[in-house]
């Protein structure tokens, strides 16, 4: 884990300052007029006159304290531009977790059991279709339908104008009303995927011995598919599940910036069109570092749910 | 064996589908001067925002340009970078694959450690900051999508040679004298390259999908040159007065992307020789 930062630092740090442009050039194009002095003043302010590899360990040493520097842009600290801004995404990415899971299994599972049927085809397509959709298409789309034509879905921000006079349950609902959009949305590409991957995982269970022998001792069809198959199907789902947190995270960039949820994810977009380099760094570095914590859980699930490592586990 | 692929490759009639949606896409794309009605980038102030019409089949957009043609023109981007991209992804993740697991111990968990890191920046976080700092452009995106993008090829390749490195006919180049180089590109290499063939299908559809979210962000293809991502743009901002700018673009990305994920369906099915029967063998 340690030294995986210490590799997405390092890639950071390369991405920002090998390409060419630098932020003392972003800050004075503006202003033509600033003198050669000025420019070296602002070199020196971000230490941009020293060796590269000592303004790589003075930013990682600062990294280590969580001292990202302060924004080109309006002079806050960059790490409380990030704070304010990861609930918003995590909580939205959370949600649409969650909808992925209770929507793909189910979708997945009864695929698997009636293999070839109606069914099953109608979800093999719609899989397809679903890996195949551009999610900012479907965000205009689904704008249109209801935010245009039925009126009914406000198409932009978190909540409404008029929130402070609202109590707490309008609040509540004006809240899901906004989110109801952004949240289908960004985990509709992930139903695809997810519901693929639980009907093969079920299919590779339900051909096992064990199943044939819970069938064979005469147990119900529905112990048989819920109680002996299901729980050995979902192990690697979810693993799956900790796989798809950095497309999550990345796909935030697009739908907080069609619907302007004040995300991490429109943080960056908005950083990136301004070079802001100590943001975008930032950003960067906590967006994978919140990637790693997803695929730790993940593991640390799998060892939960699995009795085979929770039983190795000790040995080892 | 080529014919036996093509033979099973014709039988899954989706994939085949997939093919022709393709062919037809690539001509359009190469003969666009000749088959665009009008000029991609001709404004025309009298005919802003107008309905689908004989005269404008998918209609105009804010400055009155022809959608249609816009989007005969834009496909010539989807086609590029998609194949672009996904041919820098397949050249680094090869060698980097092949590398990694030819040589084995400290060169392959190094490189894989290094791929594990790279998996780990949320994907579209990566290019962006890239396209940021370097000024957007197509050619930018090419280049960007095909170096965050190697990570599942190498993969791939790593695991063929890991396999294919302890076969026999490895052994026998090697007592005849073959070389490093010529063992990883002559011997193993050939044999490995089927997976690979499979996932660059799926990485046309990905690196497709991925410009045109950039170019609708504003960070790929620039205007006045079209896309299908930002006459999207256009769309968005029109949302409510102009449905045919969003719907169209879209829908030709949907088809587009569809067609290389049947495509590489069908491929992975036809290139599995496990898979393969006696008849498919034929006469």
């Amino acid at each position: 884990m340690v030294p995986m930062i210490f590799g997405i630092t390092l890639i950071t740090f390369s991405v920002v300052h090998l390409a060419p442009g630098d932020p003392v050039a972003v800050e004075t194009e503006m202003s033509p007029k600033a003198s050669a002095q000025a420019r070296e003043n602002l070199k020196k302010l971000y230490g941009l006159d020293k060796p590269v590899h000592i303004q790589y360990f003075d930013w990682l040493k600062r990294f280590v304290k969580l001292d990202f520097g302060t924004s080109f842009v309006d002079s806050k600290k960059v790490i409380d531009k990030i704070t304010e801004r990861i609930p918003i995404t995590l909580a939205i990415n959370l949600l649409s977790l969650f909808l992925i899971l209770i929507i793909a299994v189910p979708i997945g599972v009864l695929s698997a059991t009636k293999q070839y049927s109606l069914f099953d085809k109608l979800s093999t397509i719609f899989v397809f279709i679903g890996f195949s959709t551009p999610s900012f298409w479907l965000a205009l789309l689904l704008m249109m339908l209801f935010g245009v034509t039925l009126g009914i879905l406000p198409i932009s921000g978190i909540q409404s104008l008029d929130v402070a006079g609202m109590s707490f349950f309008e609040r509540l609902l004006d809240w899901a009303k906004h989110l109801i959009l952004p949240v289908s949305i960004s985990a509709f590409g992930g139903i695809a995927g997810l519901s693929r991957y639980s009907r093969s995982s079920m299919l590779e269970v339900i051909r096992q011995d064990y199943i044939r022998t819970a069938r064979a001792k005469g147990l119900k069809e529905s112990t048989v598919i819920f109680r002996h198959a299901l729980r050995n199907a979902l192990l690697p789902i979810v693993t799956i599940l900790g796989l798809a947190v950095p497309g999550l995270i990345g796909g935030s960039v697009i739908f907080e910036t069609i619907f302007a949820i004040p995300g991490m994810g429109l943080l960056f977009y908005d950083s990136a069109m301004a070079r802001d380099y100590p943001t975008i760094m930032g950003v960067l570095v906590i967006g994978s570092v919140l990637t790693l914590l997803g695929n730790l859980l993940a593991d640390i699930s799998y060892a939960l749910v699995d009795p085979r490592i929770r039983v190795s586990g000790g040995k080892n | 064996m080529l014919a036996i692929i093509w033979r099973r490759f014709r039988k899954n009639r989706l994939a085949l589908a997939g093919l022709i949606v393709i062919l037809t896409l690539s001509a359009a794309a190469i003969f666009a001067p000749v088959i665009s009605p009008y000029e991609p980038t001709k404004i025309d102030v009298y005919n802003v925002l107008s309905l689908p019409s004989i005269s404008h089949p998918l209609g105009t957009d804010e400055l009155g340009r022809d959608v249609l043609s816009r989007m005969i023109w834009g496909s010539r981007a989807s086609l590029k970078v998609g194949f672009i991209a996904v041919g820098i992804a397949i050249v680094i993740g090869t060698l980097v694959g092949a590398i990694a697991g030819f040589y084995g111990g400290r060169i392959d968990s190094l490189l894989m450690r290094f791929v594990d890191i790279m998996l780990a920046f949320p994907s579209f976080f990566l290019i962006l900051a890239i396209i940021a700092i370097v000024e957007p452009s197509i050619s930018t995106i090419m280049i960007v999508i095909g170096i965050t993008g190697w990570m599942d090829v190498s993969r791939l390749v790593r695991s063929e040679f890991l396999t294919l490195k302890e076969r026999d006919f490895i052994a026998a180049a090697k007592v005849a004298g073959a070389g490093d180089a010529r063992i990883i590109f002559k011997h193993i290499l050939p044999n490995a390259m089927s997976p690979v063939f499979v996932a660059a299908t799926f990485g046309i559809a990905g690196a497709i999908l991925t410009e045109s979210g950039l170019s609708f962000l504003g960070l790929g293809v620039q205007p006045p040159e079209p896309s299908w991502g930002n006459i999207l743009t256009s769309g968005k901002n029109n949302l409510t007065v102009a449905w045919w700018l969003s719907v169209y673009p879209g829908l030709a990305i949907l088809i587009t992307v569809l067609s290389y994920n049947l495509i590489g369906e069908g491929l992975r099915d036809s290139l599995d020789p496990r898979l393969w029967k006696s008849s498919d063998r034929g006469a």
